[in-house]
């Protein structure tokens, strides 16, 4: 919002005493962003940030889908020739790398980063600057990929990259240091939104929001942070030394020279298994805030919820193994990750039957949210039980890299997380444009989405155990998987429908979609009580929180918070068990270097796939933005 | 019903023109008759679940609130608390019970598999960009020999494979037999195949192994004792030495070529071992790791232009003359 016309300012301007109307307009003004294109270059708003964050997520998203579309039409048939396989290998490497690493992911901190703030009741994400270098770093990291992958040295070796495969012998070019740094782009990116995560979510929150009183989807933020925080520094780990085995010849990976190449894969699931929860996780989080607001009572099991998300966290980190079952591990070693992998149907069983309950003891209400819910039941719930298949080592040794397990974790990450997200989205929609997404569309959005899903990934359980591999950029007809791969590439387009619509429908609804007022659906967390959307500074006055559905609790008026200043960015600091009041602390002002610092770190990442001395220069060029960065300013308390 | 399920399973493969020769559900080996009873008893049990699950889930829908303006005041307090808890508790447990169930089942299935991996293997299996490199061991040299893409194994009698790799990771992987397992440079891997009933089937490499990762197959010919036998006594042997004069021209070229240089064919000059091994690369079934089944047109088309059968694929194009490629191509598809 641009800055409005000047108002007469007066040192530590406190709220109280204010007209609405006034206080309003003072909060708008300290709290906006200046006018033009350098207020949009230089914004903290965590709103604005998170924006940019989902509109770039979904072209990602679409992008990454027009892959599939190549991908399901060339395996329609035996022996296509649509695309060739150097062209395939390309595609799917690209499809999975970019729905991995710049769709899934970043869409949940974008809701993380757009949600998390508001529905802990503060004025913006801790380390404004920092979520915008994260953004611009995510933003440079996708362009680097599709820019490589439309000139033709798209990474080509899976989007899990094993060496040899991707190493200096086998792996020619650059395709698969594209991949390696891509991967840097994106850790980088989601690591610094992680950190404001939670550091928002332990000291930011409005007073009286006790631990037990964070809405779960928060909760769910919280645990994917932390996951975050620990898993990808081993991805890193193995990128940059695959980087380092391609570039000045290290062998950490080449077995000739006393490397391992089991070493990789170790790193990889270390990071790789996680990445799964940190995709699905957030997804349970909007599963749990859709189920509360449409079966109109808090969700039953409040705690034992909270407790499974943390559960399933930390199991999640003892299974990478069961990715390996294949190669040549010692039983005992194997058996304890097939009872790891076994031991998380447990927390996920508790998080389902509390969600069950919640709607069998409330009053459902069916909105298009709750729609996508219950295509969630359907579809994770079967992705769960493969999950527990695939978990047993035998019954693994038979379907891994096989079409099984394509059909597996697709109804564990669409149904997991996409169709979360696209009710989240019709659900979070009216907070964030204003205006409701249509009811109508919605339906036809998800019964397209539903039906397409199950006509294009059931088949392929069968194919798997009828012996399809992975990673195959065409079959013979000789083996009988020609009428499946079909019946699947139907489906397939009919989910392209369906997305399709998604993405007509917000276009449309953003424009003349019916006004949605700061609660359409009278829900009972913190973010419905903003306008919507909500202005600059998110909130007229800080409530004060004593339930976990406060709006509920507190139906006639919430008590507020007052004595915080209005003419210099300040928010307030809680403890963090019980969200006492602690301090008072300033809060960034908009700044140009977070994207300049993004622009110094771009250039040194792409330059160091191709000489390693620009990890040297680079590093003094990302020195020079950061001593920018932090040049000490007068508080503005001081120059009044 | 098990049985029924196995039906519909190979039902589904046969209504799409299935030969069936590469499919879990086909088992005709020990261990993949043990997965597959295994995989059947997950399915029904987890299915079951999945269905309580859906049944739960079609009650909430059933009694949705039907009503026009339709969302009010929610319920904060919930007199019922404590019986949902119980109800909540003793279905968790169910789950716990279930998981150990099935985890128990799990580990009894899998002690066959890891009970022979000390044993001595007696076929080595090399992968190799993009086909496969067999060599029978045997107490002398002149019991062993090479093949390629294709192995012969004796019914009822377990053989154990060693796996290696010089180049990138593969994974082999027979479904009708038994699980897979990787081939990993620096890595010693092997399996045991025993098969319980003879015929051909059908394996391919399972592990993303760069651009022709797709037309990387082979069959195992599982076969009575003495066919077996009969089959290593002619593979043992060198190549024939040609009688008929196309054939004799053919390898002439054979061996003043290049083909020399990557291809051994034995009791001939020719000795690369670049490539597979040709000396009885008639009596195989498929030319190219599965490309195409093994005749004189196949097998004339892969020699003049293997790339446009197999892009990528590492052996060059070789310019012959229309007479040499025929005489060639009559050579090779006669060392049966």
């Amino acid at each position: 919002m641009p800055r409005a016309a000047a108002t007469p300012r007066r040192a530590n301007q406190r709220d109280t005493g204010l007209e609405d109307a006034e206080l309003r307009e003072r909060l708008a003004y300290t709290w906006g962003r200046r006018p033009g294109l350098i207020g949009w270059l230089t914004t903290v708003d965590h709103k604005e940030i998170g924006r940019r964050y989902l509109v770039t997520a979904f072209v990602m998203l679409a992008l990454g889908g027009l892959l599939a579309a190549i991908i399901r039409l060339q395996l329609a048939r035996p022996e296509q020739h649509v695309v060739g396989p150097d062209l395939y290998n390309q595609i799917f490497t690209t499809h999975g790398a970019n729905m991995m690493f710049l769709f899934a992911v970043p869409v949940m901190q974008a809701f993380s980063m757009y949600l998390v703030p508001l529905m802990v009741g503060t004025r913006n994400i801790a380390f404004g600057k920092v979520g915008a270098y994260s953004y611009w770093m995510y933003l440079a990291g996708g362009v680097f990929l599709w820019v490589s992958f439309i000139l033709d040295i798209g990474p080509d070796v899976g989007w899990f990259a094993y060496v040899p495969l991707s190493g200096p012998q086998y792996g020619i070019g650059k395709r698969a240091d594209v991949w390696a740094q891509m991967i840097t782009f994106t850790e980088v990116s989601s690591m610094a939104v992680a950190v404001e995560t939670i550091v928002t979510v332990f000291k930011h929150r409005a007073p009286g929001m006790t631990l037990t009183d964070i809405p779960l989807f928060v909760w769910a933020m919280l645990v994917t942070a932390f996951m975050i925080i620990f898993a990808m520094p081993a991805v890193m780990v193995a990128s940059t030394s695959l980087i380092l085995d391609r570039l000045i010849g290290t062998h950490f990976f080449n077995p000739s020279e006393g490397g391992s190449a089991i070493l990789f894969q170790h790193l990889f699931w270390f990071f790789g298994h996680p990445e799964v929860y940190i995709i699905f996780i957030p997804g349970t989080g909007m599963v749990s805030a859709i189920i509360e607001t449409f079966s109109r009572r808090p969700v039953f099991g409040h705690v034992a919820v909270i407790i499974s998300l943390v559960a399933t966290g930390m199991l999640a980190f003892g299974l990478w193994v069961h990715h390996m079952f294949a190669t040549g591990l010692p039983e005992l070693g194997a058996s304890f990750f097939t009872i790891m992998s076994m031991l998380i149907a447990i927390p996920s069983g508790l998080q389902i039957f509390c969600w069950l309950t919640t709607l069998l003891t409330g009053t459902p209400v069916i909105r298009t949210p709750l729609l996508f819910v219950f295509g969630f039941f359907f579809i994770f719930v079967l992705g769960g039980m493969t999950g527990v298949m695939v978990a047993s080592i035998p019954i693994d040794l038979q379907v891994h890299d096989t079409y099984f397990v394509v059909a597996h974790f697709h109804y564990v990450l669409i149904g997991g997380a996409v169709f979360p997200l696209l009710g989240a989205t019709y659900y979070w929609f009216p907070k964030i444009t204003g205006r409701m997404m249509s009811e109508r569309l919605g339906v036809w959005n998800f019964w397209l989405a539903f039906i397409g899903f199950n006509v294009a990934f059931f088949p392929m359980h069968i194919l798997g155990i009828l012996g399809m591999p992975r990673r195959v950029y065409t079959y013979q007809t000789d083996v009988g998987w020609d009428g499946l791969n079909l019946l699947s590439s139907a489906g397939a387009f009919i989910l392209v429908a369906s997305f399709a619509l998604f993405f007509f429908n917000m276009l449309r609804s953003a424009r003349v979609g019916p006004l949605a007022g700061p609660n359409p659906w009278d829900a009972g967390t913190l973010e419905w009580l903003a306008a919507s959307p909500p202005p600059p500074h998110n909130f007229d006055h800080i409530p004060f929180v004593t339930h976990a559905t406060p709006l509920w609790a507190e139906r006639d008026s919430l008590p507020i918070v007052s004595g915080i200043s209005v003419n210099t960015r300040e928010i307030l600091i809680t403890t963090l068990a019980d969200a006492q009041p602690e301090m008072r602390e300033a809060s960034p002002d908009s700044s140009i270097w977070p994207l300049i610092a993004a622009i110094a770190t771009t250039i040194a990442f792409i330059a160091s796939i191709f000489s390693p001395w620009a990890a040297v220069w680079g590093s003094a060029l990302i020195g020079v933005t950061l001593v920018g960065w932090f040049w000490p300013k007068s508080m503005k308390e001081d120059e009044e | 019903m098990i049985r029924r399920l196995a039906c519909l399973f190979i039902l589904a493969g046969a209504l799409s023109g299935c030969r069936d020769w590469q499919s879990a559900a086909n088992h005709a080996g020990a261990e993949a008759e043990r997965i597959w009873s295994l995989t059947l008893t997950f399915t029904i049990v987890l299915g079951l679940i999945w269905l309580a699950v859906m049944i739960a889930v079609a009650i909430v829908i059933r009694r949705r609130h039907r009503a026009a303006v339709s969302l009010h005041a929610a319920m904060l307090d919930d007199e019922k608390h404590r019986r949902n808890s119980w109800i909540v508790g003793s279905l968790l447990a169910a789950t716990a019970l279930t998981v150990a169930i099935l985890t128990a089942l799990s580990f009894v299935t899998q002690r066959p598999l890891f009970a022979g991996r000390a044993a001595t293997a007696g076929v080595r299996l090399i992968g190799h960009q993009w086909w496969w490199e067999v060599r029978y061991d045997g107490a002398t040299p002149g019991e062993m020999f090479t093949t390629a893409n294709e192995l012969h194994i004796p019914v009822g009698t377990p053989i154990r494979l060693s796996l290696e790799s010089t180049d990138v990771i593969h994974s082999f992987w027979v479904p009708s037999l038994a699980g897979k397992q990787d081939l990993i440079p620096g890595h010693n891997n092997s399996i045991e195949l025993l098969a319980q009933r003879p015929g051909i089937y059908r394996g391919q490499c399972a592990e993303f192994c760069g651009l022709q990762h797709a037309h990387m197959s082979f069959l195992i010919v599982a076969e009575a004792a003495d066919a077996f036998e009969n089959w290593q006594a002619a593979q043992r042997a060198a190549a024939a030495t040609p009688q008929e004069s196309d054939r004799a021209k053919g390898a002439q070229v054979f061996v003043s070529k290049p083909c020399a240089l990557c291809h051994t064919i034995r009791g001939t000059p020719a000795g690369g071992t670049v490539g597979p091994d040709l000396t009885h690369v008639g009596s195989r079934a498929y030319i190219g790791a599965g490309v195409l089944p093994l005749n004189m047109g196949s097998l004339a088309a892969w020699i003049a232009d293997p790339h446009g059968l197999k892009p990528g694929v590492n052996m060059p194009p070789v310019h012959l003359g229309p007479d040499e490629l025929n005489a060639v191509t009559a050579y090779l598809i006669g060392l049966k």
